[in-house]
C-alpha cells in the first residue's frame, strides 16, 4: 500500500484522457442536416408515400421497384391516394428530387452511406450542369 | 392429483389460444385500415406469350444498311464504343455469313453471301444456356420469352459470355461512361465489371413502343408474337423459308432470318 498515491493520480489522469472526447462534444452533437425540397416538390407537397416512411424505409422501396421494374416487369405504382408514379429512381425521384447534392447526398454523408447506384444511375437526369 | 392437473392443462390451453388471437386481430385490424399502394404494368405495355423478331436479310446490300439499327439502339441505350475490340461492347451488330452461320457456310456458296453483313443479336432463346450458366440469377427468361439481365445482380463472373454460342454478351472491362458520346439521360448506364446484352428493347415495350432497331428498319424486321397464329411475325415466317442461327444446339432462338 505505499503506492497509493500514484495509483490513485495515475487512475485520475488515465479517467480524464479517457473521457475527454466525450465530454469535449458533450451536448454538441452533429444536428441532423435540413434537406432541401425543390420548388416542384414543395408544388407536389407529397412524398410517393408518408414522410416518416420514405424517411426510414426509402431504400426499401427502391428495392422494391427495381425487383418490380427488371424482374417482373411492372412500372406503374398508384399511390393509395390515387397518383401514379413511373417507378424509376433517375426519371421519377430524381424529377422531385432533382437537387440531388443538397437532398440525397446531404443525408448520406451525414449518415455516412454511400449507394453505389449513381455508378450506373444518372444523377442529373435533367442534364442540369453538376 | 389427477383432476388439478387436468385443470392445469385446461387453463394453460386457454391462455395459449388466448395469445395467439393477439397478432391475428392485429393484422385484421390493419389490413381494414388504409389501401395499400398498387403495383402494375402500364395500360399501354405491349404484352406477348414469346416475344420474336423476323430479319429479311434481302433488304441489306451493304454494312452502311445495318448501320441505322446499330446506332439507334446503341444510343438509346448508351451502349459505349470503345475501338479496341478486346473492351468492345455490342448489343446488335454485323457479322459475315460464316460468322452467323458456320454450319451452312460451304466452298461454293453464292458470291453474294460472302460480302453480305448479317445483322446479328441476342436470340432471346426458347431454351437458353446464359440462364443456366448464370450462378446469380442475373440473367433470366422473362415469361413472355425475353432473356433479360437483373444488372444490381450481376457479379461478373462471365459464365453466360462463355455458355452464350452466339457471342451476344459484352463484358465491361472499364468504366464505359467516358465512351459514351450522346447519353440518354432517361436510361442507366453500365458499370465496370458487368456483363451485358441485347434487352429486346424491354423498357420501350413497357410503354407500348416496339423494339428501336424494328422502327427504324422501314419493315426489313419485324417483331411480334410468335404464339399469335394472327401476328406479323407468324405471317411473315409463313410466306418465306427462313433460318435461324445455330439451330443444331437446341437452344431454340428467338430471331429468324429470310435468306
Ligand atoms: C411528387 C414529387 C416527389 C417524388 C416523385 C418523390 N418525392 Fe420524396 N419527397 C417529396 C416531398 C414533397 C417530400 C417532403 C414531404 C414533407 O416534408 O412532408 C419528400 C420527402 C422525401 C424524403 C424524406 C426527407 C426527410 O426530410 O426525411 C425522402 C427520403 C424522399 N422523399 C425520397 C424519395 C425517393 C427515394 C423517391 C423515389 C422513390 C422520391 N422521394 C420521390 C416529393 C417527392
Ligand atoms: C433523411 C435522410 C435521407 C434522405 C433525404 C435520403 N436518404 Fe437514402 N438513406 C438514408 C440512410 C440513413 C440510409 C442508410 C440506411 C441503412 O443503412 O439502413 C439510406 C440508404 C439509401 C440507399 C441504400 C444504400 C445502400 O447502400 O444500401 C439508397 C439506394 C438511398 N438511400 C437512396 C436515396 C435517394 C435516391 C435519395 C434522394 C431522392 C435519398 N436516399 C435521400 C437517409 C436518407
Ligand atoms: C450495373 C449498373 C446498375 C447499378 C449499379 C444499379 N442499377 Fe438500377 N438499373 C440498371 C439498369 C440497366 C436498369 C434497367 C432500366 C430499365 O429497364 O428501364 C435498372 C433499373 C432500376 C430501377 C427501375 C427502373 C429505373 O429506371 O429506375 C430501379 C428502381 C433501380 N434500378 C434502382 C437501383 C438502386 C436503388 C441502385 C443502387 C442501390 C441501383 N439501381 C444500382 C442498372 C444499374
Amino acid at each position: 500500500m505505499q503506492n497509493k498515491g500514484k495509483i490513485i493520480t495515475g487512475l485520475v489522469i488515465f479517467i480524464a484522457l479517457f473521457t475527454f472526447p466525450f465530454i469535449y462534444r458533450m451536448g454538441k452533437a452533429a444536428p441532423a442536416p435540413d434537406v432541401v425540397l425543390t420548388p416542384k416538390a414543395l408544388a407536389a407537397k407529397q412524398c410517393v408515400r408518408s414522410t416518416d416512411y420514405m424517411t426510414a424505409e426509402h431504400m426499401q422501396l427502391l428495392d422494391i421497384w427495381r425487383e418490380k421494374v427488371v424482374r417482373e416487369g411492372q412500372r406503374l405504382y398508384v399511390t393509395t391516394d390515387g397518383r401514379a408514379f413511373n417507378m424509376s429512381l433517375s426519371n421519377t425521384c430524381l424529377d422531385c428530387h432533382s437537387n440531388k447534392a443538397e437532398f440525397c447526398d446531404r443525408c448520406h454523408d451525414y449518415a455516412s452511406v454511400k449507394p453505389y447506384c449513381w455508378e450506373c444511375h444518372i444523377d442529373n437526369p435533367k442534364g442540369e450542369k453538376q | 392429483m389427477k383432476s388439478s392437473r387436468r385443470s392445469f392443462l385446461k387453463i394453460a390451453g386457454l391462455a395459449a389460444a388466448g395469445l395467439g388471437t393477439g397478432p391475428v386481430l392485429r393484422s385484421w385490424a390493419a389490413g381494414g385500415g388504409a389501401p395499400a399502394p398498387k403495383i402494375m404494368n402500364n395500360a399501354e405495355a405491349l404484352e406477348a406469350k414469346r416475344w420474336a423478331m423476323v430479319i429479311d436479310t434481302r433488304r441489306f446490300h451493304s454494312a452502311d444498311d445495318l448501320q441505322p439499327m446499330i446506332d439507334v439502339c446503341h444510343s438509346i441505350h448508351n451502349v459505349p464504343h470503345l475501338k479496341d475490340h478486346h473492351h468492345e461492347i455490342k448489343w446488335i451488330w454485323s457479322e459475315p455469313f460464316g460468322n452467323a452461320f458456320p454450319e451452312r457456310e460451304h466452298e461454293f456458296m453464292t458470291e453474294k453471301l460472302h460480302h453480305l453483313p448479317f445483322l446479328v443479336l441476342c436470340n432471346h432463346c426458347e431454351n437458353p444456356p446464359c440462364v443456366r450458366a448464370c450462378p446469380t440469377k442475373a440473367t433470366f427468361k422473362r415469361p413472355d420469352g425475353i432473356v433479360l439481365m437483373d444488372f444490381h445482380r450481376c457479379i461478373g463472373c462471365r459464365f453466360c459470355m462463355a455458355a452464350c454460342p452466339y457471342g451476344a454478351r459484352s463484358f465491361n472491362f472499364r468504366d464505359p461512361r467516358p465512351f459514351i458520346t450522346h447519353t440518354n439521360l432517361a436510361f442507366p448506364t453500365r458499370t465496370k465489371g458487368v456483363v451485358e446484352k441485347c434487352n429486346f428493347c424491354a423498357e420501350r415495350l413497357a410503354v407500348g413502343q416496339i423494339p428501336a432497331c424494328v422502327e427504324v428498319s422501314d419493315g426489313a424486321l419485324t417483331f411480334g408474337d410468335l404464339d399469335d397464329p394472327a401476328s406479323q411475325v407468324r405471317h411473315v415466317l409463313k410466306e418465306n423459308f427462313t433460318i435461324r442461327r445455330k439451330q443444331g444446339l437446341g437452344t431454340g432462338p428467338g430471331v429468324y432470318y429470310i435468306v
